[in-house]
């Protein structure tokens, strides 16, 4: 058995073994404390829960995702440091935890993403192009919540988990049988949001998966700033399951989330799924982790690689030949591409625009201040007119 | 249907009651809005009809009552959330500005935000503190929400329906120390534009504007004020975002005096908006600065204290007085 014990940081491992050996720990059968599917080599292992049948295509499909979501973020990444993005959440490291709950999901089931969820809204199917406008600054969100089941990106920590929780009041009420999934991170675990969103959620009965992607830092702050107990303990507390997963073994995610997903689904209330992954960038471009944490720390993470961990199993499995790992570094050059033309081609929005949608039914003061604004604006066009003229 | 006296609190009850017989996806939810009616029983009896579904007590927490209702509504409901007084906002504060306001234009348009948040305000009743703020000012400065303040039943019953109809999220403020006033109520009659201003009593040499609870103590100072020979004309604003300019325009073109009351802090205050602009507006129609009268610059007092705080008749009528002296 690989199971992967993580001791709490800053505490030897050797402390978590000792506590094994207590007498209440000798009475309770071992249970392990985290999902895994896939170990670091490769290796398939499997768990009493969460039972996973893959096909070789379907492995080579999660694997596309990974590559395809890592490209698109390094992409992203470096459109920042060239000046065509404003700023940049990069999910490195975090594809696992993303593309094996996306991949959980079905069309009708909704999603409330923070901001850094590049990897999920992959999965349901929004261009990943229009990811960037708001970090270009062009808008607060460019794409329509409702094409996709996928919300807009909350950039207030933890608020979403309360919208996730109506929503699914709401999906309870019209009787349907839809899951809808919250993410947040770590760091919003402290925010009363998500603690409200947790006893709304389970007194009311909500179909709502909490997916936590424990990445271990909110920006500079450890887990440890945030919890004295592993955040999937926390569910207990208010009266739903909680589960913690290997967050960098997407087959092990796939198969947790798969299992929420359907426990909400069927009434049973909400669910708390902890994505045990790292977060192997900065918190976002205007960040330095070298500030805050030890290099050690991320050679250890980066040997748990959720997209090498992957391609060993492809290899170990003979899931996945040379051709199509050559294929899949073209079409990531390609939408690598695609993303580059897109943000230099986006254009920057009418100033007319800071009017609209303000209000659905209109509102007088708005109106008043477009039409000075467009008075004012045309007062130069009348200028340079006027110039012409002389 | 003739009109019908009753209550203020009647008033918000039969629109809510009406409001839910009407629209299956309209939602009553809040801190002891069921079996208890809430604490000031606006919500008396709904949830005996509509049950449990449609008229849901929460547990007790406002950022949670605010966003589970943006949640409701992107699902497609219509919740009209209750906050029990002015002062508990602020724990939901958050997700009313930093969310419900700025959905809509976040998303360009494509969801809406159908949500009304129904606080009881002001004071004038003997409470404790935090039950008896005017924070109006805080919620108006923010773009993407509506702001009313119904100041009789009549309004109260009529101006609830339509923030209710209203796709953007509306505040709408209850005067709690006028819930027992009674008034005219014709359920079969056709409301004004929910963001009009309306002249209550008309006059020829002072404009004085109030909304809420303030609209009864003016009323009370227009006919104090006839009786020394002065002719007031009483604006009721209703609408505190957006604001009818144009009304108040109007009636500062043909009195030339303005004086606006409320109770929240005059200090960067609905009334300060009044002032700038319809001096902007009415520069050479003016014969004496815009006035203010209302809350001054220190917390809500204790009850014992309040008469002090408060914009009473004398107040009012002291700020006409300067105003016409001009």
């Amino acid at each position: 058995m690989t199971v992967e014990r993580t001791a709490p940081r800053g505490k030897p491992r050797r402390a978590a073994t000792k506590k094994t050996t207590t007498a209440a720990a000798r009475r309770r059968p071992p249970r392990p404390e985290m999902v895994q599917l896939l170990t670091p080599e490769g290796e398939r292992v499997e768990h009493p829960d969460y039972a996973l049948e893959t096909t070789p295509e379907q492995l080579r499909g999660l694997y596309r995702d990974m590559v395809l979501t890592r490209r698109f973020d390094a992409e992203a990444t470096a459109l920042q440091r060239q000046g065509e993005l404003g700023l940049w959440p990069s999910l490195l490291g975090q594809e696992a935890a993303q593309i094996g709950s996306g991949r959980a999901l079905r069309d009708d089931d909704y999603v409330f993403p923070t901001y850094r969820e590049h990897g999920v809204a992959w999965c349901r199917g929004v261009d990943p192009t229009l990811l960037l406008g708001m970090f270009r600054g062009v808008n607060h969100g460019g794409w329509d919540p409702t094409t996709n089941n996928f919300h807009l990106y909350t950039i207030v920590i933890g608020s979403q988990a309360l919208h996730a929780t109506g929503y699914a009041m709401g999906v309870a009420k019209d009787g349907a049988d839809v899951a809808v999934v919250a993410y947040f991170g770590d760091g919003a675990s402290s925010q009363g949001d998500v603690a409200e969103a947790f006893t709304f959620a389970a007194v009311y009965n909500a179909p709502v998966v909490f997916f936590c992607q424990n990445n271990q830092w909110a920006i500079s702050e450890p887990t440890e700033r945030q919890t004295r107990v592993p955040l999937y303990q926390r569910a207990a507390g208010y009266g739903f399951p909680g589960v913690r997963v290997d967050g960098n073994d997407v087959l092990a995610v796939l198969a947790v989330t798969r299992a929420a997903a359907e426990h909400v689904r069927t009434g049973q209330g909400p669910m708390l799924v902890e994505a045990f992954t790292y977060r192997m960038g900065a918190h976002t471009t205007s960040d330095d982790p070298t500030r805050y944490r030890r290099k050690e720390e991320l050679e250890v993470w980066e040997g748990k690689d959720p997209i090498l961990r992957l391609r060993r199993c492809l290899e170990r499995e003979s899931a996945a030949d040379e051709a199509f790992f050559a294929d899949l570094e073209r079409e990531s050059d390609v939408m690598a591409r695609r993303v580059r033309e897109a943000i230099r081609t986006m254009p920057d929005p009418d100033g007319m625009a800071m009017f609209e949608h303000t209000y659905a039914d209109g509102h007088a003061l708005v109106d008043e201040e477009r039409a000075q604004y467009a008075a004012y604006v045309a007062s130069f066009a009348d200028h340079e007119h006027g110039h012409e003229g002389v | 249907m003739t009109a019908e006296k009753m209550a203020m609190a009647k008033a918000l009850n039969s629109s809510l009651r009406k409001a839910l017989e009407s629209d299956p996806k309209v939602l009553v939810m809040g801190e002891d809005v069921g079996k208890l009616g809430g604490v000031f029983r606006i919500t008396d009896g709904l949830q005996k009809d509509f049950g449990e579904e449609r008229v849901i007590d929460t547990p007790l927490a406002e950022s949670g009552i605010i966003g589970t209702a943006i949640g409701l509504a992107l699902r497609g409901y219509r919740p009209i959330a209750e906050i029990q007084f002015d002062g508990f906002v602020f724990p939901g504060y958050d997700q009313i500005v930093t969310q419900l306001a700025k959905m809509h234009a976040r998303s360009l348009g494509k969801v809406k935000l159908p949500v009304v948040v129904r606080i009881p305000f002001g004071g004038g009743i003997g409470a404790v503190e935090h039950h008896s703020e005017s924070p109006e000012a805080l919620f108006a400065h923010v773009a993407g929400l509506k702001i009313v303040a119904p100041g009789n039943p009549s309004d109260a019953y009529w101006m609830l329906q339509q923030a209710i109809e209203c796709d953007d999220p509306v505040i709408f403020f209850e005067p709690k120390a006028r819930y027992w006033d009674k008034g005219e109520v014709d359920a079969a009659g056709i409301p004004g534009p929910l963001h009009a201003a309306k002249v209550v009593r008309p006059g020829t040499d002072l404009t004085l504007v109030a909304y809420g609870p303030t609209v009864k103590t003016a009323l009370a100072a227009a006919v104090a004020a006839e009786e020394d020979g002065v002719s007031l004309e009483v604006i009721d604003l209703r609408s505190v975002s957006p604001i009818d300019f144009d009304t108040l325009q109007r009636s500062v073109e043909k009195t030339g005096r303005l004086v606006v009351a409320h109770e929240a802090p005059v200090f960067f205050g609905a009334g300060a908006e009044v002032a700038a602009r319809i001096t902007e507006r009415c520069f050479y129609h003016l014969q004496a600065p815009v006035l203010r009268v209302g809350g001054f610059h220190a917390p809500y007092p204790p009850a014992r204290l309040e008469e002090e705080y408060l914009p009473g008749l004398d107040r009012v009528l002291d700020s006409v007085d300067r105003a016409l002296a001009y």
